[in-house]
């Protein structure tokens, strides 16, 4: 059998990518919650939409999500290939070339914002569009080399697909879409910094200045906890704002009190030694479940109120 | 090129152009479907 070997990230790669490689450059997986949360946006939003344009809008927007991951990697494949976690990607493993990459990312995005705008309206393609550039040149081009901060900023990028959902239905853009986003954009900085405390070295490696790296483990340890809080808030707030019922909030409370202990446990830890550090994988694992939770509670409780 | 190194590139370039045939005609069933469900819609209104 003959096995073809390809050249480094760095030198020239002729062979034709594997049509399974531009699926793996959309990073399917971190797709799932982008698409979950998008349709939970859309299924909350007052208003009925067709189902084959429910089907399309959400369907755009984890084409726009794909697009945003290609042009990421497209951007970071020489740090890619340093770190362990990302160095079997097609690009850092020599498998596609970069500018295949380049083309298959700017040619998503186009078609996801025409196709949403067309299907459903062009506010939310508008949305769409604003959150591939703020994902691809806010976050990984400008913040995400520069600043520790930056996947609190960046963090807004992952939180528009419950707006764009919502705005598929209705044009516009109101209260619980917006607290639906603060929701991820203040749930991000946990979710992200419980991960990259136990894959420090790899971004220690590869020279991105994430807050372990920069400022230590206490300090990131006291930033989950403290951005935990705001979150806790965040989550609070759509039943606060009497946007959503008791479903969402009894939901909610008991969610949120089960992520402050886990997050705690991370603070109180004082483990350097990142294959030791289970509270920071629990934590990170349930943060996922925990925005699939909240997501389908949200939901739940809109359609019981209808 | 070595003739396996060839077939294989040529396999590879086979499955791209299938998959790419395929979503294409997926497309054409897509924007028929989303032209036909604006059209109801429309008439709803």
């Amino acid at each position: 059998m003959t096995t073809l070997t390809f050249a480094h990230a760095h030198s020239q790669v002729h062979w034709p990518a594997h049509w399974r490689d531009f699926v793996a450059l959309t990073k399917p997986r971190v797709m799932t919650l982008v698409v979950f949360t998008g349709l939970c946006g859309l299924l909350a939003a007052p208003g009925a939409i067709h189902p084959v344009l429910a089907f399309t809008a959400i369907l755009s927007i984890a084409l726009g999500a794909g697009a945003a991951a290609a042009l990421n990697q497209w951007y970071e494949a020489d740090i890619d290939a340093r770190m362990k976690r990302t160095a079997n990607r097609p690009l850092p493993a020599g498998r596609m070339d970069r500018q295949s990459a380049l083309h298959f990312g700017v040619g998503l995005s186009f078609f996801s914002v025409l196709l949403l705008g067309m299907a459903t309206n062009w506010f939310a393609a508008a949305v769409l569009a604003v959150s591939i550039l703020f994902y691809v040149l806010v976050y990984t081009i400008w913040l995400k080399p520069r600043t520790p901060q930056n996947i609190v900023i960046g963090g807004a990028a992952g939180a528009f697909p419950p707006v764009i959902g919502w705005a598929a239905v209705t044009g516009d853009v109101s209260a619980l879409p917006v607290a639906l986003f603060m929701l991820i954009f203040f749930w991000t900085p946990p979710h992200f910094w419980a991960l990259a405390l136990f894959v420090r070295p790899d971004y220690a490696a590869a020279g991105i200045p994430m807050l372990p790296v920069v400022s230590g483990e206490v300090a990131t340890r006291r930033q989950i906890w403290l951005y935990t809080a705001i979150m806790a808030v965040a989550a609070l707030a759509p039943v606060l704002l009497n946007l959503t019922g008791l479903v969402y909030g009894t939901v909610a409370l008991i969610g949120t009190a089960v992520f402050a202990v886990l997050a705690f446990q991370v603070y109180r830890n004082h483990e350097l030694d990142p294959a030791r550090m289970r509270p920071e994988r629990r934590l990170f694992k349930y943060s996922i479940l925990y925005l699939f939770i909240l997501f389908g509670a949200i939901v739940a409780d809109r359609w019981m109120l209808a | 090129m070595t003739p396996d190194e060839e077939k294989l590139v040529r396999a590879r370039q086979k499955s791209r152009a299938i998959v790419t045939a395929v979503l294409l005609a997926a497309l054409v069933v897509l924007f028929y479907a989303i032209t036909i469900a604006k059209i109801s819609s429309s008439h709803a209104i």
